[in-house]
């Protein structure tokens, strides 16, 4: 902590040294202030910052074929791509799968591989196999009698792309495109395209419930804005209620409210109002019904919030210079509850674009969103690459969403009580 | 001195486990707990071990990668285990199982073809088959796949299985292709091609479910008419809830779950005796009578209760024109299929 001299210094501007002097003794606040967060700060970086950068970078790692195959990777990395590789590849790969097969990684390798070009997993194995067996000849002979497959370029391309460290494979297929035989990107086959309407409809559907959530939760919290304390607070207790209720229990409530022998059809079949069930379950109209249903307090409490705080003399006001009642909400209440339509939205859209348990139980299968994809390759086909690449869509769309909000609406005005 | 205490224990601690390691240990068998394995225990665990061989019994839950870790960590402590289909042929081409002698197990003659694999022993035989609620659909009753496709006649919705796995195969199986032909018209992309095609005709007809609860529960509320679902399920449901569920077993698709001896196991000479003892035709024919699977020794069938007998998958009138569910092809394709179905399903 030695002061700087010229702080000291005679004939320096006194002014200057002022200066300094706060400048240090903010900065020693600052530290502080550091030193506070610090351990906050420390347990967010090892439970969720490094857990899920670690979880991401499963999406553009990828050394597993590398390190089981480090032979073959290196000489294929001298290819050009072009013909067939060289004759010393072809000895790599043999001792390559030799020693993997020894060391029981093969499998791991072939599943990588698989991804890829389905049968490269028992075209591995089938090698694995023969390779010690009768078979003689040059490396590249030996290969080509157990599988022809080995004298086709695009095998040898499916190695060197799966090489790693890094790979845009996960990305790319996320994104419905792939790279081809000569490494150019193209767009994946028609059939095999999945994502980009995946994501679409996640935004669509997000969008649909914010919209629907705004347009029941605005009302009911200008009502319970205008309401005495007392009854306000009851009002408030009952939005809320259903916080207290399991997401999982309140989605399945809605199964048995919506399926075809459920409570509503055997109501209106008694009514007479249909003359068969209605199917009210596994499509999207049920999909929206559950997810607006459990997103509606995040729009209602931000929105109260704002209105409570709005003087009921600027409505009187306009009224006494003339306004009439729709034109002094439009003209004047509607714009000061703004901040509280943005906070509301935001939560409840961002909220929505990761709903996962409740399209699953009451959507049909064309109205799954991003996260059950996510599931699907995390948790079933254990394809932790494919997981993590379309975890970082999820997340891309999240935060350009946040952006765009800051840019048009800042983020500063998003007011939530 | 605390580090010192720990060390000791730990130096203890390790003794112990090597000390328990050497030592001859009881012949482990793992199943897959539940009902299934409280049967086995009456039929196969409790009479095998009055014959003098002491073992303990396990449960577990699946996943090849246990398996892997039991014999790449070193230290395992299974023997006989009951695999999946899949496992089997996953674990087999790593070396995670002994190769079984043959000539102990009374040939392979002596089982159902399906159930002989060089590494396991087929157990039960079950099926994905076709359900329907025998209360609501009466008189012109569904008999095969193709029914299944027709909504002209029964209408209504349909469900199926999740995912590409026998779904594509009870598409080419409706469409008229033959069970032995399935898997090779499967394996071209115009068999693909065809099967979607045959798909697309119930698409908007179809809920698709992901456990094998699903299936009953959608039939009793009446959700859908007919489903796809694992013939023991719909046994179970018609026994315990009472309900009239009826199956249609033709082109039913059926697979085995298997025995395995762990690589390595020093009680090989035990598990080669529990696998004699479980695959006796007259130890096997008790099993259906506790739960509705069916076994694969060729000679039980005829010593099956009969009136147990129709609702198993080994029924020589309902595996006649079953097809057996190709793993192999499975693990293949399942990517790219899965990929493509998803895209399919989201069309």
């Amino acid at each position: 902590m030695a002061l700087p001299s010229a702080a000291t210094a005679p004939g320096a501007d006194p002014a200057a040294a002022l200066r300094r002097a706060l400048a240090r003794s903010g900065r020693r606040e600052q530290l502080r202030a550091a030193a506070l967060v610090l351990p906050l700060f420390l347990f967010l970086l090892a439970t969720f910052i490094v857990p899920i950068g670690w979880m991401l970078g499963l999406a553009i790692f990828d050394r597993e074929v590398g390190t089981i195959m480090p032979r073959v990777t290196a000489e294929l990395a001298r290819w050009d791509g072009r013909e067939l590789p060289p004759d010393p590849a072809y000895a790599a790969l043999i001792e390559d799968v030799r020693a993997a097969r020894e060391a029981g990684t093969l499998a791991s390798a072939a599943t990588r591989l698989n991804y890829d070009v389905a049968g490269f997993r028992s075209l591995l194995f089938a090698t694995g196999r023969r390779i010690d067996g009768e078979l003689t000849g040059s490396p590249r002979e030996i290969l080509g009698a157990i599988d022809p497959k080995w004298n086709d370029r695009e095998t040898w391309a499916v190695i060197r792309r799966a090489a790693g460290p890094v790979t845009d494979f996960y990305l790319l297929a996320a994104l419905d495109l792939r790279r081809d035989a000569s490494d150019a990107i193209t767009a994946a086959m028609p059939e095999q395209s999945v994502f980009r309407n995946v994501l679409g409809r996640t935004l669509w559907i997000s969008g649909v419930v914010t919209l629907v959530c705004l347009l029941l939760g605005y009302p009911v919290a200008y009502f319970i804005a205008r309401q005495p304390p007392g009854r306000a607070a009851v009002l408030l207790f009952l939005v809320l209620l259903p916080f207290w209720t399991s997401l999982l229990v309140r989605t399945v409530a809605w199964v048995v409210l919506l399926q075809r022998e459920g409570i509503l059809n055997n109501l209106f079949l008694s009514l007479g109002l249909v003359a068969e069930p209605v199917r009210m379950i596994f499509n999207r109209f049920a999909v929206y019904v559950a997810m607006v249903h459990v997103l509606l307090p995040f729009m209602v409490l931000p929105l109260y919030a704002v209105m409570k705080g709005i003087s009921p003399t600027y409505l009187r006001a306009a009224s006494s210079l003339g306004a009439a009642p729709l034109t002094a909400f439009r003209r004047v209440y509607m714009p000061q509850t703004l901040p509280g339509v943005g906070a509301g939205c935001l939560m409840v859209f961002i909220q929505a674009l990761g709903y996962y348990i409740t399209p699953a139980l009451v959507g049909g299968a064309d109205d799954q969103m991003i996260s059950y994809f996510i599931a699907f390759y995390a948790s079933k086909t254990v394809n932790w690459g494919m997981a993590a690449a379309l975890s970082i869509m999820l997340l891309a769309a999240t935060l350009a969403l946040y952006a765009v909000y800051d840019r048009m609406v800042g983020i500063d005005k998003m007011r939530l009580g | 001195m605390k580090t010192q205490s720990f060390k000791l224990v730990a130096l203890a601690a390790a003794s112990i486990v090597l000390a328990t390691g050497a030592a001859a240990r009881d012949l482990a068998v793992v199943s897959w707990g539940g009902a299934y394995q409280d049967a086995q225990r009456e039929v196969y665990f409790k009479p095998f071990m009055a014959t003098g061989v002491k073992m303990v019994e396990e449960s577990w839950d699946g996943g090849v990668g246990t398996l892997r870790t039991k014999i790449k960590g070193g230290n395992n402590n299974w023997d006989v285990v009951q695999v999946e289909s899949d496992e089997l042929l996953i674990g087999c081409e790593e070396g995670l199982y002994e190769k079984l002698d043959w000539a102990k197990l009374g040939g392979k003659d002596k089982y159902l073809a399906d159930a002989v694999n060089d590494c396991g022993v087929g157990a039960i035989v079950y099926s994905f088959v076709l359900a329907y609620d025998g209360d609501k659909i009466k008189g012109d009753t569904p008999k095969n796949w193709a029914d299944f496709f027709n909504l002209q006649k029964w209408p209504g919705k349909r469900a199926l299985r999740k995912g590409p796995k026998t779904t594509l195969e009870i598409a080419l199986l409706a469409d008229g292709v033959a069970p032995k032909d399935v898997y090779k018209t499967l394996g071209t992309d115009a068999g693909v091609e065809r099967a979607f095609k045959k798909l697309d005709q119930i698409k908007g007809s179809v809920v698709w479910w992901e456990k094998g609860a699903q299936p009953p529960q959608l039939l009793a509320s009446g959700e859908v008419v007919m489903t796809d679902a694992y013939n023991g399920r719909i046994a179970t449901a018609n026994d315990k809830d009472k309900k009239n569920f009826k199956i249609a077993w033709t082109n039913n698709l059926y697979t085995i779950d298997s025995w395995v001896i762990m690589k390595g196991t020093p009680n090989k000479a035990d598990a080669e005796k529990y696998l004699v003892f479980v695959n006796d035709p007259q130890n096997q024919k008790n099993l259906p009578s506790k739960i509705t699977y069916g076994v694969t020794a060729k000679a039980a069938t005829a010593l099956i209760d009969p009136k147990v007998l129709p609702e198993l998958a080994t029924a020589p009138q309902n595996i006649a024109a079953a097809l057996y569910i190709n793993d192999k092809f499975w693990l293949e394709n399942l990517d790219k299929l899965n990929q493509r179905f998803n895209a399919w399903v989201a069309k």
